[in-house]
């Protein structure tokens, strides 16, 4: 499959070393998108302007698998909106694949290169028919037809709806309406997906559903995921966790070191996921678990040996 | 209740009709309403009637569905026979009362409801055989050439295309809403007209704000697929003329000119 350019040029190469005392060697292979000591500010121009982002330094890397957690109102969703250059910085600067996000000729390139997937199903389908709707993000680069239809079945099968091209959006359900907001990113081929809460509107199997879809497109075709949500189940699964509150960054790193921080994350009301729930329990009843633990399988696993 | 509406008529066919381009159909439609309306005498009825038939032949629509399309306007048929039989004045065929009808009104009725049928049934036809995102990429095609003297023919196409993705789901929106009305007692079937009309406040409010939430998410949401407006946009599936387009064409503008003939030859 060919989801992922040749990355080769457009990148950051030279670029200031992120101060992010998290990375490891590893971690530093190739930066996509660079954040620098962003601030943004709603109304800027105007008295009264609410700060939404203070002082933000982040670096996504190319291939990773990013959760951004934080309660409602951390700026999780400002910073989002970030990375496709839909909002631009009052402070500091994005570079997304090279490209800073306040140059106006970038933004298209940008869109193009990052595919954001947002909230409500319902509010991003702009066609009554499912393969016309994942052609849209095609047809606006003004591709031939041909590659169009082409690129419309291949992410339609990828995605799995195929069966479901020639049906009227409303009739999917709310898993499917996402699934088709992703086809609907991916048919433009980019190499980072954003997604904005995309699970929050989502019944339980709709959101496993949209889990196994992002962890597939992560792993097998190496796009890299940037999933934006207050569910902490799904940064389980993450690479790598950063969480926000009140517009900075209150804690970052692997799911492991994140979930260690359990005071902070209930002082800032995120619900532990169960299996953390219950090890931090027994930690508590004097069971020395290892850190490592994310998922009832861990639990087990460790209780078994032990 | 509401979603059982569905949006325009469109019957499911593999027929010659419902293959045809749909710039072919309209065009096809509008030469044909002229011929009906502005040039036929009876002989050009007689050809428009014939073409018609043969139309609705080819579209291999079940009967029941062709009569549908006239029984839904039955009531201006009925009406426009009855006010042109007792209206028109001429030899007395039989007198009700006041009213008196004339041998010239019946067949001037005759004629007029025939013209509407026949420009009712093939009015339909488009509808009925072109699923309704196609024939919006169509009219978009054929009034794109006025973009030169200013008529935005993108945004309405695009204006269209979002109007027919949002009503079932607006409609989805509004059982929802009546629901949740309805559960603390509001009633929206009882009471007078002006009773009526101030009960479906409830509804509408919310149902708008909900429109302008919808309508700022898929704006920025397009914006992010790259929509730019409609220069440079591609289309995935590119309208094409083939060979029967141009004999359906043909066929309908050679109609169109014998009636002409017919009228003033």
């Amino acid at each position: 499959m060919t989801m992922t350019e040749s990355n080769g040029t457009g990148y950051l190469r030279g670029c200031p070393e992120s101060q992010d005392s998290q990375l490891t060697a590893h971690d530093r292979d190739e930066i996509f998108i660079a954040v620098e000591d962003l601030t943004y500010i709603y109304n800027h121009d105007k008295a009264g302007g609410h700060r939404a982002l203070s002082g933000i330094d982040l670096a996504v890397k190319a291939g990773e698998f990013l959760v951004v957690a934080g309660p409602n109102g951390s700026g999780k969703s400002t910073l989002a909106r970030h990375f496709n250059a839909m909002l631009k910085p009052s402070g500091g600067r994005v570079i997304v694949a090279g490209m800073d996000t306040m140059i106006p000729e970038n933004a298209w390139e940008i869109r193009r290169r990052v595919g954001m997937v947002f909230q409500n199903p319902d509010n991003q389908i702009v066609s009554s028919l499912v393969e016309e709707d994942a052609a849209f993000g095609a047809e606006n680069l003004g591709l031939p037809s041909e590659e169009v239809k082409k690129r419309v079945e291949e992410t339609l099968r990828l995605i799995g709806l195929s069966q479901y091209a020639k049906h009227a959006p409303h009739l999917l359900s709310g898993g499917q309406k996402q699934k088709l907001a992703i086809a609907g990113v991916l048919v433009m081929r980019p190499s980072c997906l954003v997604l904005d809460e995309p699970t929050s509107m989502l019944d339980p199997a709709g959101r496993v559903e949209l889990m196994e879809t992002l962890i597939r497109l992560n792993r097998t075709m190496q796009v890299t995921v940037v999933l934006v949500t207050h569910f902490m189940e799904e940064a389980v699964l993450a690479d790598r966790v950063v969480v926000l509150s009140d517009g900075r960054i209150a804690v970052s790193g692997s799911p492991a070191r994140v979930f260690a921080e359990v005071e902070l994350l209930a002082e800032l009301g995120l619900k532990l996921p169960a299996a953390l729930e219950i090890a931090h329990g027994l930690r508590k009843r004097g069971f020395s678990l290892p850190q490592e633990i994310l998922t009832m399988d861990d639990i087990l696993a460790y209780l078994k040996n032990n | 209740m509401l979603s059982g509406i569905s949006l325009g008529q469109y019957i499911p066919g593999d027929s010659l009709l419902h293959r045809l381009d749909p710039r072919t159909k309209v065009i096809g439609v509008l030469a044909a309403a002229a011929s009906i309306l502005a040039f036929a005498n009876w002989q050009g009825l007689v050809l428009t009637a014939l073409l018609t038939l043969i139309a609705l032949l080819v579209s291999k629509l079940p009967l029941g569905i062709i009569l549908g399309s006239l029984k839904s306007l039955w009531l201006l048929l009925v009406i426009t026979f009855l006010l042109q039989a007792f209206l028109t004045p001429g030899t007395l065929l039989a007198v009700l009362g006041p009213l008196k009808i004339s041998r010239e009104g019946v067949f001037a009725a005759g004629e007029i409801v025939l013209r509407l049928a026949l420009l009712i049934l093939i009015a339909f036809l488009p509808t009925l055989t072109t699923p309704p995102i196609k024939l919006t990429a169509g009219l978009e095609s054929i009034i794109s050439p006025l973009q030169r003297l200013g008529v935005p023919a993108h945004e309405l196409a695009l204006m269209m295309t979002l109007a027919l993705r949002f009503v079932p789901t607006l409609l989805q929106e509004a059982e929802v809403v009546i629901s949740a009305q309805r559960s603390r007692g509001a009633g929206f079937t009882t009471g007078s007209p002006a009773k009526w009309a101030r009960s479906l406040l409830p509804l509408f409010v919310p149902l708008f704000a909900g429109a302008l939430r919808r309508a700022d998410d898929l704006a920025v949401a397009m914006e992010s697929r790259c929509y730019r407006g409609g220069a440079n946009r591609t289309r995935m599936n590119a309208l094409k003329f083939s060979a029967p387009d141009y004999v359906v064409i043909g066929v309908t503008l050679a109609v169109l000119a014998g009636v002409v003939a017919l009228r003033f030859i």
